[in-house]
C-alpha cells in the first residue's frame, strides 16, 4: 500500500480564510478566559484586527491565480475580489454589530435560551450585558463565506455552506427586544436552511454520479463530454441551483427572507443582507460559470424566469409593506433578481457587473439598516413605517441620508445603484438577454413606489405623536453610516476604479 | 473667449451657489435670497457671453469640451451646443433670476418651512437644467434627466399648496417611468451603436442599426420624452404638478423643464433614429394634434388658474410637437421658436397669476372676480400674458405659431388645419379666464382681503418688465434667435432625411434657410 501523499497546500492563498478561523477560534478561547468586564472590547477589538490582517493578506494575494490544497479551494480574480468585498462589507457590518452606546448591552441578548416572558427575560433585556460570543460567531460565518467563494469542489462549498450558515442561524436569535420573532426567525431560517442544505448535498451527489468527480473542473469536463445519463445532470443542476437559490433569497425560495430580516438583531440583518449575498452569487458565479458553462442554454431561460420571478415579487410585496424591515427584505429580494440578470449574461461582463453591484448594493444596505437601528423608542427599534412620519423635520441629517440611500435603491444617478444597475443591465443585453432587462426595468419601476412613500413619509408628512427619536449614534454606527454613504456616493460618481478592478478580476480558473 | 469652458462653468456654478445658499442658516432668510438671486445673474451674464461667443455660421456644436468619466463604458463629462441647446440654456439662464425674484416672498412668514433651502432647491434645479441642455454625452444626458426630478420633487412637495404630497408622487412617478424605459434603451443603444455614449461617435454608427431595434429604441427615448414633454396621453401628471407647485416653481417646471421632452425628441431621437421617426411620425402627429384640442378643451374648463395654465402649457406642446413631427425646416425652427416663447410666455403667465394667488390666498377663478378695479396694472400684466399666451400678433409666440403652422401646411394640410382650431380655443380659455378674474362687476369678497389693495410692487415691476420686453421685442424681431436656431434645425433635419418640399426657401424672418 502506498503512502497517503499529503496534497500541495499554498498556505499564502489561504491565508485570508486561515487568519479569520484562527482568531475565531481565538475569540472563543477569550471568552472563556477574559473577565465578563472587558470581553467586549478585546473582542471586538481583535476582530476588527482579524479582519484587517485577512484583508491584508487578500491585498498581499491580488495577483494569485491558482488551484490549491488538493483541488479544494481556488484563489483567482472573482475569489480575491469577493473575499475582499466580504471583508470589507464585515468590517462595517461589525462597526453595526458592535455598538453599545444606544441601548444599554447592545442589540444582543446574553443568554438566548432563556423562556420569553420569564422574569429572567425581562430582567437580561432591560440590564445584562449582551453575549460577546457574537464577534467569533461573526468571525466564523465570514470566514465560511470566504471559503465558499473560493471552494473548487461542490464538497468544499457545501462544508462552506454550513459553516457559514450555523453561526447565522444562532446570530439571528439573539436580538435583545422582540425574543419571540427573533426566536421564530433563528427557527424559520435553520430549519428552511437545512433544506436547503439537503437538496444542495443530494444534488452534489446526483452530479458526482453524473461526472465521476466534485471538482468544478472535473464537473465542466463531464458536462463537454457526457458519459452516463444527463437526466443525473439536470437534476444534480437543478438541486445545487436551489440550494444556493435559496442562500441568495430568490423567488420562490425567499420567503424566509422578510420574516428572518424582521426578527434577526437589525446589525444580523445587515450582515446577512451584504455580505451573505456577496457569497451566495460568488458561488452561484462559480458554479455556473465555472462548471455549467457548457449547458447555459439549458439552464439560462429556466434560471431566467426565476430572476424575472425574483424582480416582480420583490417589487410588488415591497409595495405592501408597513414594516421597514420588512420592506428592506423586499427590496433585498427584488436587487437579488437584478443580480441574477447580470449573472445570467453569462459573459467577462456579466461576472464584473455582479461583483460590481454585489459591493455597491451592499454599503447601501448596510447603511439603510445602520439608520433603522437609530429610529428608536423606549422598546426598542420602531420599525413600522407610521412611525416614521415626520422624521424629516425632527432629525433632518438622518432622514436625508436614509432619503440617500432609498435614491439609490431606486437607480436615481449619482448613486452606486444607478451604476450598477446599468452595468448588469448593460451585461444582459450585451449577453442576449435584452427581455430580462425589460422586466428589470418594469420592476425598478414598481420598486420605485414603496421607496418613495417611504421618502414623503419622512420629509412631506406632519410628525404624530408617536414619532420616535432618532438616537445620537456611538463612535461605530456613525462611522458604519459614513462610510455606507460615502460608498454609496462615490460608486455613484466615480464608480471607474471599481469597475476597472471588477473587470481585471473577472477571470475563473479552472 | 472662445477657448473658455462655457458650458461646464455654466453647469457647475449653480451647484455650488446651491451648496453655498443651502449652508446659509435659515434664520438669515434675505442673506439666502441675495446670494441666490446675485448668483443666478451671474450665470445669466455668464450665458450672454457665451451667446456673444456662439458663432452662427460655425460648427453645429460649438463649445465642445471632454473629460473623462468612466472609461469603461466610454462615458465622459462631454458638453457641446448647438443652436437648440443654445437658446434653451439662454432661456434658463433668463428665467431663474426672474422666478427667484418672483419667489421672493414665497416661504415668508412661516416658521415650518427653510427659506435658504428653497432657493438652494431652485439653484440646484437650474444646476440640472443646464446639465440636461448641456450635456453632449448620452450617459451625462440620462443622469442629469433622471436627477433633475429631485429637487423639483422636493420643491413640490415640500413648498407647494394643497394636495402637494399627492402632485410630488405623481410627478416623481411619471417621470421615473419614462426615464426607466429611456434608461433601458440608453443601455441598448450602448450595445448597439459601438460602446460608446458619445453623441457624434453614435451618430455615425447609427446606420448600422437594424430596422426593428431601432424602432423599439426610439420607442424607449420617445415616451421618456413624451411623458416629460408632456404629450396627450402622458399628460396627466402636468396639471397635478402645474396646479400643487409654488407659481414660480410652477413657471420653471413648464417653461423649462418639460422642454427637455421636446428638446430630447430633436437631439435623441430623431438623429440617433432617422428610420424610425419617419415611421412612428403620424402617429405622434395624431398624438400631438389630439394634445392640442383636447387640453385646450380642458383649459377652458378650469377653475384653477395655476391648473388652468398648466393646460394651456400641454395644448401648446402639442403645437411643438406638430411642428417636430412635420419634418420641414420651417416648422421645425417654429417649434424651437415656440419652446423659448412659450417659456417665456408661460412662464410670465404663472408668475402673475402667483402674484394673484398670494394676494387673494386662492387659486380658483370663482374667488375673483372684477379684480381690475382693485389690481388695474397688475391684471393688466395679467392680460398681456394672456395675450402672448394666446399668440396675438406683435407677440413673440405668433411668429413661433405661424412658423409652425405654415410649415406644416406644406406637408401635412389636415393637421394644420385641425391645429389651427386650437388658436381660437386658446383665445377662448385666455379671454374667458381674464374675464372671469379682472373684468366685470367686482366681488365683494375681495374688498375684504386687504392684500387685494395692493397693486403691483417694484420688485414684480422688476419681475415682468424683462419678459414682457423680451416678448414683445421677438415679438417684432425674432431674428437673432431664429438665426441661431436655424442651422441646427436644418442638420436635424438632414439627419431624418427630409428636405423641405417644393418652393419653400422662405422663412419669416429673412433666415438662412438654403
Amino acid at each position: 500500500m502506498e503512502a497517503l501523499k499529503l496534497p500541495a497546500i499554498d498556505y499564502g492563498a489561504l491565508s485570508p480564510m486561515l487568519i479569520l478561523f484562527g482568531f475565531a477560534c481565538l475569540g472563543v478561547l477569550v471568552e472563556a478566559l477574559t473577565p465578563r468586564r472587558s470581553r467586549h472590547a478585546v473582542q471586538l477589538g481583535l476582530s476588527f484586527v482579524a479582519i484587517i490582517a485577512s484583508f491584508v493578506a487578500v491585498i498581499v494575494e491580488h495577483n494569485t491565480q491558482k488551484i490549491t490544497i488538493g483541488g479544494a479551494v481556488a484563489v483567482d480574480g472573482p475569489t480575491l475580489f469577493l473575499q475582499g468585498a466580504i471583508l470589507a462589507l464585515g468590517a462595517v457590518s461589525l462597526m453595526l454589530i458592535g455598538e453599545r452606546s444606544m441601548e444599554k448591552g447592545g442589540a444582543f441578548v446574553s443568554q438566548a435560551a432563556v423562556t420569553v416572558g420569564s422574569q429572567k427575560d425581562l430582567r437580561q433585556a432591560g440590564e445584562q450585558p449582551g453575549a460577546t460570543e457574537v464577534y467569533p460567531l461573526t468571525l466564523f460565518a465570514l470566514g465560511g463565506m470566504l471559503l465558499f467563494v473560493s471552494a473548487n469542489d461542490l464538497l468544499t462549498m457545501f462544508v462552506a455552506l454550513e459553516v457559514f450558515s450555523l453561526p447565522l442561524y444562532l446570530l439571528c436569535a439573539l436580538a435583545r427586544r422582540r425574543r419571540l420573532l427573533s426566536q421564530e426567525a433563528a427557527l424559520k431560517y435553520f430549519l428552511l436552511g437545512s433544506y436547503a442544505s439537503a437538496f444542495f448535498l443530494f444534488g452534489v451527489a446526483l452530479i458526482y454520479g453524473f461526472s465521476g468527480g466534485i471538482s468544478l473542473g472535473a464537473v465542466h469536463d463531464a458536462v463537454a463530454n457526457p458519459q452516463r445519463s444527463e437526466v443525473l445532470l439536470y437534476a444534480g443542476l437543478a438541486m445545487v441551483a436551489i440550494g444556493l437559490l435559496f442562500k441568495a433569497a430568490l423567488a420562490p425560495f425567499h420567503v424566509w427572507t422578510p420574516d428572518v430580516y424582521q426578527g434577526a438583531p437589525t446589525p444580523i440583518t445587515a450582515l446577512m443582507a451584504a455580505c451573505t449575498k456577496v457569497a451566495a452569487f460568488g458561488a452561484l458565479l462559480r458554479v455556473l460559470y465555472v462548471s455549467f458553462e457548457g449547458v447555459r442554454w439549458d439552464f439560462q431561460p429556466v434560471l431566467g424566469v426565476i430572476a424575472v420571478l425574483t424582480m416582480l415579487v420583490g417589487a410588488v410585496l415591497a409595495v405592501t409593506q408597513t414594516d421597514m424591515k420588512r420592506l428592506l427584505a423586499y427590496s433585498s429580494v427584488a436587487n437579488a433578481g437584478y443580480l441574477l440578470v447580470g449573472v445570467l449574461a453569462l459573459n467577462e461582463q456579466g461576472l464584473s457587473s455582479t461583483m460590481f453591484y454585489l459591493v455597491a448594493y451592499g454599503f447601501s444596505v448596510l447603511a439603510a439598516f445602520g439608520i433603522i437601528t437609530l429610529v428608536r423608542d423606549a422598546d426598542g427599534e420602531a420599525t413600522h413605517l407610521s412611525r416614521w412620519a415626520g422624521l424629516g423635520r425632527k432629525s433632518p441629517l438622518f432622514a436625508g441620508t436614509f432619503t440617500f440611500i432609498l435614491l439609490a435603491f431606486a437607480g436615481i444617478p449619482l448613486t452606486s445603484g444607478f451604476t450598477a444597475k446599468f452595468a448588469v443591465f448593460g451585461a444582459a443585453v450585451e449577453g442576449g438577454q435584452t427581455w430580462l432587462v425589460i422586466f428589470g426595468v418594469i420592476s425598478s419601476m414598481l420598486l420605485a413606489f414603496p421607496y418613495l412613500r417611504v421618502v414623503v413619509l419622512l420629509w412631506l408628512s406632519e410628525p404624530g405623536e408617536t414619532t420616535p427619536t432618532v438616537s445620537i449614534p456611538g463612535f461605530l454606527t456613525s462611522a458604519a453610516l459614513t462610510i455606507g454613504v460615502i460608498a454609496t456616493f462615490a460608486l455613484g460618481v466615480v464608480p471607474a476604479p471599481l469597475i476597472d478592478l471588477t473587470r481585471d478580476a473577472a477571470q475563473f480558473v479552472r | 473667449m472662445s477657448g473658455f469652458p462655457f458650458l461646464s462653468v455654466l453647469t457647475v456654478l449653480p451647484l455650488v451657489g446651491a451648496l453655498v445658499v443651502g449652508l446659509i442658516p435659515r434664520q438669515k432668510a434675505e442673506l439666502a435670497k441675495t446670494v441666490a438671486l446675485a448668483w443666478s445673474l451671474v450665470v445669466l451674464v455668464l450665458s450672454i457671453f457665451m451667446w456673444v461667443a456662439f458663432k452662427i455660421d460655425g460648427d453645429r456644436f460649438q463649445f465642445h469640451e471632454s473629460y473623462q468619466w468612466i472609461p469603461s463604458w466610454d462615458a465622459r463629462f462631454t458638453f457641446a451646443a448647438d443652436g437648440i441647446a443654445l437658446v434653451m440654456l439662454m432661456l434658463i439662464a433668463v428665467l431663474t433670476p426672474v422666478v427667484i425674484l418672483a419667489s421672493w416672498h414665497d416661504v415668508d412668514g412661516d416658521g415650518k418651512r427653510s427659506a435658504p433651502v428653497y432657493f438652494a432647491l431652485l439653484l440646484a434645479f437650474e444646476f440640472t437644467m443646464i446639465g440636461v441642455f448641456a450635456a453632449a454625452d448620452i450617459f451625462l444626458f440620462y443622469v442629469f434627466f433622471e436627477v433633475m426630478l429631485i429637487p423639483m420633487y422636493f420643491i413640490i412637495g415640500s413648498f407647494g399648496g394643497a394636495r402637494r404630497q399627492y402632485a410630488a408622487v405623481k410627478f416623481f412617478l411619471y417621470s421615473l417611468v419614462g426615464g426607466l424605459f429611456m434608461l433601458a434603451s440608453v443601455i441598448g443603444l450602448w450595445v448597439v451603436g459601438g460602446h460608446t455614449f458619445d453623441f457624434t461617435r453614435v451618430l455615425q454608427s447609427v446606420g448600422e442599426i437594424d430596422q426593428n431595434t431601432s424602432r423599439w429604441l426610439f420607442l424607449g427615448f420617445f415616451v421618456a420624452f413624451a411623458i416629460k414633454a408632456p404629450f396627450f396621453p402622458f399628460h396627466t401628471w402636468l396639471p397635478d404638478a402645474g396646479g400643487a407647485a409654488p407659481a414660480g416653481a410652477a413657471a420653471l417646471l413648464v417653461g423649462v423643464m418639460d422642454k427637455v421632452g421636446t428638446f430630447g425628441i430633436l437631439r435623441y431621437c430623431l438623429p440617433l433614429f432617422p428610420e424610425a421617426s419617419r415611421w412612428f411620425a403620424p402617429a405622434a402627429l395624431v398624438l400631438a394634434v389630439i394634445g392640442i384640442i383636447y387640453a385646450a378643451l380642458l383649459a377652458v374648463g378650469q377653475n384653477d388658474l395655476k391648473r388652468l395654465v398648466s393646460y394651456t402649457s400641454i395644448a401648446h406642446f402639442g403645437f411643438i410637437g406638430v411642428g417636430i413631427f412635420a419634418f420641414t425646416t420651417q416648422a421645425g425652427t417654429g417649434s424651437v421658436l415656440y419652446m423659448v416663447n412659450h417659456g417665456l410666455a408661460t412662464g410670465l403667465l404663472f408668475i402673475v397669476v402667483g402674484m394673484f394667488v398670494a394676494r387673494r390666498g386662492s387659486s380658483l377663478v370663482s374667488d375673483f372676480g372684477g379684480a381690475g378695479k382693485l389690481l388695474p396694472v397688475l391684471a393688466g400684466v395679467l392680460f398681456f400674458a394672456g395675450l402672448a399666451s394666446l399668440a396675438l400678433p406683435g407677440t413673440a409666440p405668433f411668429i413661433s405659431e405661424f412658423l409652425v403652422l405654415i410649415g406644416t401646411f406644406t406637408v401635412h394640410k389636415a393637421y394644420a388645419v385641425i391645429a389651427t382650431v386650437g388658436i381660437i380655443l386658446a383665445a377662448a380659455y385666455v379671454l374667458w379666464m381674464v374675464q372671469r378674474t379682472t373684468q366685470g362687476t367686482l366681488n365683494p369678497a375681495l374688498e375684504e382681503v386687504p392684500a387685494m389693495r395692493k397693486d403691483i410692487t417694484l420688485r414684480e415691476k422688476v419681475v415682468v418688465a424683462p419678459l414682457i420686453l423680451l416678448l414683445l421685442f421677438l415679438g417684432f424681431y425674432p431674428k437673432p434667435v431664429t438665426d441661431v436656431i436655424n442651422p441646427a434645425v436644418q442638420a436635424t433635419m438632414q439627419d431624418v432625411g427630409k428636405t423641405d418640399p417644393g418652393p419653400t426657401a422662405v422663412t419669416a424672418n429673412g433666415g438662412v434657410a438654403r
